[in-house]
C-alpha cells in the first residue's frame, strides 16, 4: 500500500486516481491562493495605529463575476469527467464473468456460475470483464473494494449490479461501507485476483457436483414450480423458455422487458405484474419462502432456458 | 482597541441580568436575551456531552481490534452524531447569538414572538430529555442517519426514544425560524432597510427559511420509520413492501438542507467579525447577502448527492452531482469577497479574527473537499469512508464551531459587559487550530486509502494515522476546556467591559449598553447609514 493511494488493480483504479490528481492539483491552487492572500493582506494591512481609518471599497462586480465563472468552469470539467468514469461503472462489455454475492448480518456469501460458493472471499481473473450482481438477505450492505475504487450499496429487494475488470494479482480488502449492525466492522474479506491460468485451477479444484443453473433447477423441482411453469401447452402458468431478457405483455396492459428485477419481483409477488392471459392469484407468494440465494440460483436457471442472453441489461 | 472611548460608569446600571435574580425570572423569562443564555448553557452541556463521546471513540480507535464492545462503539458514534447535529449544531449560532444579537441588530426590543421563543426553548429541552433517556437506557445503535430497515426492523435499541428526541427538538428549530422571519420583516428600526441589514441578520434570515420548510419534512420521515417499527406498516422495510432508498431521500431532503442551517449562520458571524477587525465596510455587500439566500435555496435541490450509490438512477445522480457544484459558487463567493475585504484594511489579531482567519482556512479546506464528493466517480470511492468524516468536520468543526466560538468571544463583552483574558483566548484559538487539523486531516487520507466510517475495529494499516487523529483529538479536547474555564471566570471576574471594547459598527455596540437593559436601547435607535460604514462615509443621494 502506497502513503496516500491504495494499491491499483483494476483498469477503473487508475482512473479514477487520475481524476482525483485533478481535483488535488485545481483544489490544492485553490486553497493556496486564498490561504496566500488571507495571510499576505493580513500582514500587509496589520493594525499600526489604533486610530487608522480605511477607506471603504465596497466591492466590484467583475471581480466577483471572475471568482464565480472560472471556478465553476474548472467544476464543469470534475462534473464532465466524473459522470463519464461513472456512467461506465453501470454499463458493463459484453461476455461478463457474472458472480452472485448476498450479502447479510455479517458476512459475504459468494457465488459463482459453476455452482462454486465461498464465504468472505472473492475469486476473480485478470483480464476479465467481472459483473457482480449483488443482493440483500437483511438490511443495506454496502460492497466496497477500495483497490479497484469501486463500492455499491447492497438494498434489500433489489438486485444492484457493477463491473470492474481486474489487472493485478493479489489479495485486496473488502469491506462493507454502508453501517449494518452489531458486527458491520467485522464484514470483511478479501478478493483475490489471479492471473487466467491459476483461476482456471483454483475453478476445478473448487468445482461441486452441481452449478448454479442445476442447483436452480433442483429448486424449481423442490418448490413446485415445475408442476404449472410446464414447457408444453402451457395453461395454468407462462412458459419460462426463452423468457428473459424479453418483452412480456401484462394483465393490466403494457409490457415490461423479463430482466432480473422483474423476475424477482415475480417470484416473491406474483399478482403484481401477471402475464397476460393468466390469473394473478393462481401462483402462492414466496416472498419470506426462499433466501436471497436460492432466489440467485433460480434466477440462473430461468436465465439458462433463454438460448439468446442478448438484449438482457440488468 | 480603542483609547478614544469614555471609561465605563462605575455606578452599576439595570441591564437584563442584575434585573432580577430570581429563578422564576429566568425559568419565565420572555427576554430574548436571557432565553438565548439559556440555550446557551444548554447547547454547551450537549456540547461536552457529544464531544465526551468523540472522546471515548477516538480512545477505542487506538487500536486495530478495538477497546470496546463493538455494540458499545456503535452507540458512542450513534449519540455522537445525534447530539451534535441536533442538540448542539443546529440551535447552536441561531438560538444562542442569533437570539440574542438579532432583535438588537436590527433597532427592535425583542422578538415578535417572545412567548413563543420561551416556549421552543422548552420544547428543545423536552427533546434533549428524551435523547438523554435514550442514552441512559442504553443508547441507540443506528446512526445518527436512522437508515431504515436497520432502525425499523432490525435495530435492538431504543430508537423510538431517540427519535421523539430529535422530532420534538426540531418543532424549537422551527419556532426559532419563525420567529426570526417574522422579526426581520416587521420589526426593523426606522431606518434597517434591507439594504442595511448585517449579513449577520441576512444569513439568520436564510437560515430561518430552511428551518422552516426543511425540518417538517424530517419530522415526518421520523413519523413514518416509528409507525414502521412500531406497527410494521410497510414504508421502507422491502419485506413488508416498503423502499429503503425512499427514506434516505426523505432523510436527506432535509438532512442536507440542514447542513446549511448549521454553517450559515457561522457565515454571518464570519462577516461580522472580518469587518470589525479589518475595519472595513463587507467587500461585495450584495453578493454576500445574495450568497446566503443562494444557499438556503439551492441547498434543496441537491440531496441526491448522498445516494450516487444507494440504488439511485444513473440520471438522477448526474443531474444532482451537477446541482451540486453549482451551489459550491455560493460559498466561494462568500471566501473570496472576506478575503477582499480585508485588502486594504487595519487588521488586528483579537482572538475573534484569529477564529475567522481559521474558519476562512478550514471552511475553505472543507467546501473543496466537498467537490470532490460531489464528483461521481470519486464518491463512488469516497462516500462512507473517512474522507466524508473529514470532510463534514472541516465544515462543521473547523466551520461551524469556530465561528460560534469566534462569535461567543466577539460579543461576550455585550452579553456579560465584562471582557475575557485576551492572552489565554489566543492560546486557546490556536489550540482548537492546531488539534482540529492532527485530529482531522490524517482522515482525509485514511478515506482514500479505503477506511469505512462506523468501524470500531480496522485493518492494521491505518493505525497510524488513527493514532495521530486521536492524538489530535487529546489536544483539541484540551483547546475546548480553555475556554469554558477563562469564560467563566472573566463572566465573574473579567474587568468590565465598555459599550463597544472593539470600536465596532452596527446597533448592538452602537446604540445598546453592554449589558443591554430588558429592553435593550435607552433611546429607540434610527438608522441612517449603511451596515459597516467604518470608513464614517456620508450616503449620497
Amino acid at each position: 500500500m502506497g502513503l496516500l493511494f491504495p494499491p491499483r488493480a483494476s483498469t477503473g483504479a487508475g482512473q479514477v486516481d487520475a481524476l482525483y490528481g485533478y481535483l488535488l492539483v485545481v483544489c490544492g491552487v485553490m486553497t493556496l491562493l486564498i490561504f496566500f492572500f488571507v495571510v499576505f493582506f493580513a500582514m500587509k494591512y496589520r493594525r499600526r495605529d489604533p486610530n487608522e481609518r480605511p477607506r471603504a471599497i465596497h466591492g466590484s462586480i467583475p471581480l466577483e463575476i471572475t471568482w464565480s465563472v472560472i471556478p465553476f468552469l474548472f467544476m464543469l470539467v470534475m462534473f464532465a469527467w466524473g459522470t463519464k468514469l461513472y456512467f461506465g461503472n453501470y454499463i458493463p462489455p459484453k461476455n461478463t464473468l457474472d458472480v452472485y454475492v448476498t450479502g447479510k448480518q455479517w458476512m459475504w456469501k459468494v457465488q459463482y456460475p459453476g455452482g462454486q460458493r465461498e464465504i468472505n472471499e472473492l475469486h476473480v481473473p485478470t483480464g476479465q470483464a467481472v459483473k457482480v450482481i449483488l443482493a440483500s438477505e437483511d438490511v443495506i450492505h454496502s460492497f466496497y473494494i477500495p483497490a479497484f475504487r469501486l463500492k455499491h450499496d447492497v438494498v434489500p429487494g433489489s438486485y444492484q449490479t457493477f463491473w470492474f475488470q481486474p489487472t493485478q494479482p493479489g489479495r485486496y480488502h473488502i469491506f462493507c461501507a454502508e453501517y449494518c449492525g452489531t458486527n458491520h466492522s467485522r464484514m470483511i474479506g478479501w478478493a483475490t485476483v489471479m492471473d487466467p491460468a491459476a483461476y482456471a485451477d483454483w475453478l476445478a479444484g473448487a468445482a461441486p457436483a452441481a452449478n448454479l443453473a442445476q442447483m436452480g433447477e433442483k429448486l424449481f423441482e423442490q418448490y413446485g414450480c415445475i408442476t404449472c411453469h410446464v414447457t408444453d401447452a402451457p395453461k395454468r402458468a407462462p412458459s419460462l423458455t426463452n423468457l428473459f431478457g424479453h418483452p412480456v405483455q401484462l394483465d393490466g396492459g403494457g409490457t415490461v422487458i423479463a430482466d432480473e428485477a422483474y423476475l424477482r419481483e415475480s417470484i416473491l409477488n406474483p399478482g403484481r405484474k401477471a402475464v397476460k392471459g393468466y390469473k394473478p392469484d393462481v401462483m402462492p407468494v414466496y416472498q419470506g419462502q426462499i433466501d436471497e440465494e436460492g432466489l440467485l440460483q433460480l434466477m440462473v436457471y430461468i436465465k439458462s432456458l433463454s438460448e439468446t442472453r442478448t438484449g438482457a441489461k440488468p | 482597541m480603542s483609547t478614544t472611548l469614555p471609561p465605563p460608569r462605575t455606578e452599576e446600571r439595570v441591564n437584563y441580568l442584575n434585573v432580577d435574580y430570581g429563578w422564576k425570572s429566568w425559568l419565565f423569562t420572555t427576554d430574548h436575551k436571557r432565553i438565548a443564555l439559556l440555550y446557551l448553557f444548554s447547547i454547551t452541556a450537549f456540547f461536552f456531552v457529544g464531544g465526551v463521546f468523540a472522546g471515548l471513540m477516538r480512545l477505542n480507535l487506538l487500536r486495530p481490534d478495538g477497546m470496546f464492545q463493538h455494540d458499545t462503539y456503535n452507540k458512542l458514534f450513534t449519540m455522537h452524531g445525534i447530539i451534535m447535529v441536533f442538540f448542539f449544531l443546529v440551535p447552536s449560532i441561531p438560538a444562542t447569538l442569533g437570539n440574542f444579537l438579532l432583535p438588537i441588530m436590527i433597532g427592535a426590543r425583542d422578538l415578535a414572538f417572545p412567548r413563543i421563543n420561551l416556549l421552543s426553548w422548552y420544547i428543545y429541552i423536552a427533546g434533549g430529555l428524551f435523547a438523554i433517556g435514550a442514552i441512559v437506557r442504553g443508547g441507540v445503535d443506528t446512526g445518527w442517519t436512522f437508515y431504515a430497515p436497520f432502525s425499523s426492523s432490525y435495530s435492538n435499541t431504543h430508537v423510538i426514544l431517540a427519535a421523539i428526541g430529535v422530532f420534538v427538538s426540531g418543532f424549537s428549530s422551527i419556532l426559532t425560524g419563525l420567529n426570526f422571519i417574522v422579526t426581520v420583516h416587521k420589526m426593523r428600526a426606522p431606518g434597517m432597510t434591507w439594504g442595511r441589514l448585517p449579513l449577520f441578520v441576512w444569513a439568520h434570515y436564510a437560515t430561518s427559511l430552511i428551518q422552516v420548510l426543511g425540518t417538517p419534512v424530517i419530522a415526518i420521515t421520523l413519523v413514518l420509520l416509528g409507525l414502521e417499527r412500531i406497527l410494521r406498516a410497510g414504508i421502507f422495510d422491502p419485506t413488508l413492501g416498503g423502499d429503503p432508498v425512499l427514506f434516505q431521500h426523505l432523510f436527506w431532503f432535509y438532512s442536507h438542507p440542514a447542513v446549511y442551517i448549521m454553517i450559515l449562520p457561522g457565515m454571518g458571524v464570519i462577516s461580522e467579525i472580518v469587518a470589525c477587525y479589518s475595519r472595513k465596510s463587507v467587500f461585495g455587500y450584495v453578493f454576500v447577502a445574495a450568497s446566503s439566500m443562494a444557499i438556503a435555496v439551492l441547498g434543496f435541490f441537491v440531496w441526491g448527492h448522498h445516494l450516487f450509490v444507494a440504488g439511485q438512477s444513473m440520471y438522477a445522480s448526474m443531474v444532482f452531482s451537477f446541482l451540486s457544484f453549482f451551489v459550491a459558487v455560493p460559498s466561494a463567493v462568500k471566501v473570496f469577497n472576506w478575503t477582499a475585504t480585508m485588502y486594504r484594511g487595519s487588521i488586528s489579531f483579537d482572538t475573534p479574527m484569529l477564529y475567522a482567519f481559521g474558519f476562512i482556512g478550514l471552511f475553505t479546506i472543507g467546501g473543496l473537499t466537498g467537490l470532490v464528493l460531489a464528483t461521481l466517480a470519486l464518491d463512488v470511492h469516497l462516500t462512507d469512508t473517512y474522507f466524508v468524516i473529514a470532510h463534514f468536520h472541516y465544515v462543521m468543526v473547523g466551520g461551524m464551531v469556530l465561528a460560534y466560538m469566534g462569535g461567543v468571544h466577539f460579543w461576550f463583552p455585550k452579553i456579560t459587559g465584562r471582557l475575557y483574558p485576551e492572552y489565554w483566548a489566543r492560546i486557546a484559538a490556536v489550540i482548537i487550530f492546531i488539534g482540529f487539523n492532527l485530529t482531522f486531516f490524517p482522515q482525509f487520507i485514511l478515506g482514500y486509502l479505503g477506511m469505512p466510517r462506523r468501524y470500531a475495529t480496522y485493518a492494521g494499516e491505518f493505525q497510524v494515522l488513527n493514532v495521530m487523529s486521536t492524538m489530535g483529538a487529546s489536544i483539541l479536547g484540551l483547546g475546548y476546556v480553555l475556554p469554558l474555564i477563562y469564560l467563566s471566570w472573566a463572566w465573574f471576574k473579567g474587568p468590565k467591559a465598555p459599550q463597544n471594547p472593539w470600536g465596532a459598527k452596527g446597533l448592538e455596540w452602537e446604540a445598546a449598553p453592554s449589558p443591554p437593559p430588558t429592553l435593550n436601547f435607552e433611546v429607540p435607535p434610527v438608522v441612517t447609514e449603511p451596515a459597516y460604514n467604518y470608513a464614517g462615509e456620508v450616503e449620497v443621494g
